[in-house]
């Protein structure tokens, strides 16, 4: 496969304009995933998953606010942008207003080396995938210092859960995404992308080009269920147990900007998702014979429309899987991610290794 | 990219690391001490990325931020009265502390600009680091490396040891 000539040219043109001394490219590029993520958790985040939550459980959801509460969501952000900023007396004042802010930008700087199609990414780093999944650590302080700074014992019990259950479940996430970059042989985002992209659209990924590529996939799938704290494994803002876990006593913006940060990782765990396994930006459609489905529906912007709707689907399934599964409790969590998800990352890595070498 | 871009990012990285790391040191409280290491590596990690080295700049986030920090803070949660504690040692040699200080600070400038300089690679990197340090891990430090890890496993094993519900020893009480 010869890489694609257009690769990164919106970007790279983008990062070199630059007003006299300023240089707005820069900021342009980084804005542009922080604008997908405020529009894409206000539209499908948040409507979406009400709407779907509605329809499993054979409710309407809401339909007050506009045709069928298309407007509910904005009615909230205006309530959240009103609402009084409420810090507790006995908090930590300093780690509680920073908490949230450490949390946001762990999740935002994850979206450098997204690619959002062939033309776009912010930064085509060559370590790009060992970049997406080490860059949660950060996050994970910010959860801490929310905990922490609240000074609640729920906080701090939700923060201290989920600290450790994204610690953990980063061994066999990381573990399965190396079978994906054993198959590249790179670890650069957008190299990934060219090696699984060809004419027969679908058939060159990676998931259907190994015979044993579903067991990581599976794997990762779980994981970035529980590195995001989703269900079943949301024992961190456990309603029943926990009031909301480590952001009990957030209310306003700040509320906003934590659920701005979880809604940013569910699109990044499952942007990286379909790029290391489903071929992130190509085109599924395969070339029939003299329609050539793959080539029109290829090109920058089609990247983008596929990318987003991989990821948009593999949010959809994390909702599914939350109004279908009941919570795991904390030790059965721990069981799965060493007993069940790290032994089998490690079978599904050396089975990879051994197909790569004598396939 | 403008010339005048590229140091102005550094020295912000630059300064977000020394003052980071002088608050670590000079914070009453630890639990801010140990916050404040956050910065400290993100800002390590970014100096790294300016020395083309962005393979281990990743892996100081991962290793440091995802994993001794995180160690470390749990570490001072955990700890009662952690908020009362005085960080002050009860003898105060004010005097040979600050000659000691100044010393140490001389000794490392004079060693740095005497013997330390920049210098450059004989041969130049071709591709990704990340496929020399592993195909380098694999051959040359094969030893090194085969030795670090049993190490850490035997540390691990020990951990796990020590950290044992103790069945026959429950018994007997």
């Amino acid at each position: 496969m010869s890489s694609t000539p257009s690769l990164n040219t919106w970007s790279d043109a983008l990062s070199g304009w630059s007003i006299g001394w300023l240089p707005l490219g820069l900021v342009i590029v980084a804005a542009i995933p922080l604008v997908f993520i405020a529009l894409y958790a206000l539209t499908y985040g948040v409507y979406g998953e009400r709407k779907i939550s509605a329809f499993m459980q054979d409710r309407l959801g809401p339909m007050e606010v506009g045709f069928w509460g298309i407007l509910q969501t904005l009615a909230d952000i205006l309530k959240l942008l009103q609402k009084e900023d409420i810090v507790p007396t006995l908090a930590d004042k300093f780690l509680f207003v920073v908490g949230p802010g450490i949390l946001f930008v762990g999740s935002f700087l994850a979206f450098a080396v997204l690619p959002f199609g062939p033309a776009f990414i912010g930064a085509d780093l060559n370590v790009g995938l060992f970049y997406a999944i080490g860059i949660v650590a950060i996050e994970v302080v910010g959860i801490l210092a929310a905990g922490w700074g609240s000074n609640n014992k729920w906080a701090l019990y939700g923060a201290v859960r989920s600290v450790a259950q994204i610690v953990s479940y980063e061994i066999p996430a990381s573990i399965a995404l190396l079978c994906a970059a054993m198959m590249a042989g790179t670890l650069s985002m957008q190299q990934i992308n060219v090696l699984q992209s060809g004419p027969g659209g679908f058939l060159h990924w990676f998931l259907f080009t190994n015979p044993i590529a579903w067991l990581p996939f599976l794997i990762y799938f779980i994981s970035s269920l529980a590195e995001t704290n989703r269900a079943p494994f949301d024992i961190p803002e456990a309603e029943s147990e926990l009031v909301a876990g480590y952001f009990t006593e957030y209310s306003g913006m700040k509320f906003a900007v934590i659920f701005l940060a979880e809604y940013g990782s569910m699109f990044m765990v499952s942007a990286v998702l379909a790029i290391a396994f489903l071929g992130g930006w190509n085109s599924p459609l395969p070339d029939l014979g003299s329609l050539k489905l793959n080539a029109m529906t290829s090109g920058p912007l089609w990247g983008a429309f596929w990318i987003i709707m991989k990821g948009f689907f593999f949010i959809f399934v994390q909702m599914w899987l939350r109004w279908t599964l009941p919570r795991l409790r904390v030790d059965q969590l721990m069981y799965l991610c060493w007993k069940v998800l790290t032994p089998f990352a490690l079978v599904a890595f050396v089975l990879t290794a051994v197909w790569e070498i004598y396939r | 990219m403008n010339q005048l871009t590229i140091p102005i990012i550094f020295y912000i990285f630059a300064a977000v690391t020394v003052l980071s790391a002088a608050f670590v040191v000079f914070s009453k409280n630890v639990i801010y001490s140990a916050f404040s290491l956050l910065f400290t590596f993100f800002g390590v990690a970014a100096l790294y990325v300016f020395l083309s080295a962005d393979f281990i700049a990743v892996t100081q986030v991962v290793v440091y931020v995802g994993g001794i920090l995180v160690l470390l803070l749990f570490g001072v949660m955990f700890t009662n009265t952690i908020m009362q504690t005085e960080l002050k040692a009860d003898v105060l040699n004010l005097l040979p502390g600050v000659l000691l200080l100044v010393l140490l600070i001389a000794g490392m400038l004079f060693s740095f600009y005497t013997a330390g300089g920049w210098m450059p690679g004989m041969d130049q990197l071709h591709g990704s680091v990340v496929e020399s340090i592993g195909l380098e891990t694999m051959s040359r430090y094969m030893l090194p490396f085969e030795m670090v890890s049993i190490v850490l496993l035997v540390a691990l094993i020990g951990a796990a040891y020590l950290a044992r519900y103790d069945k026959a020893h429950k018994k007997e009480n």
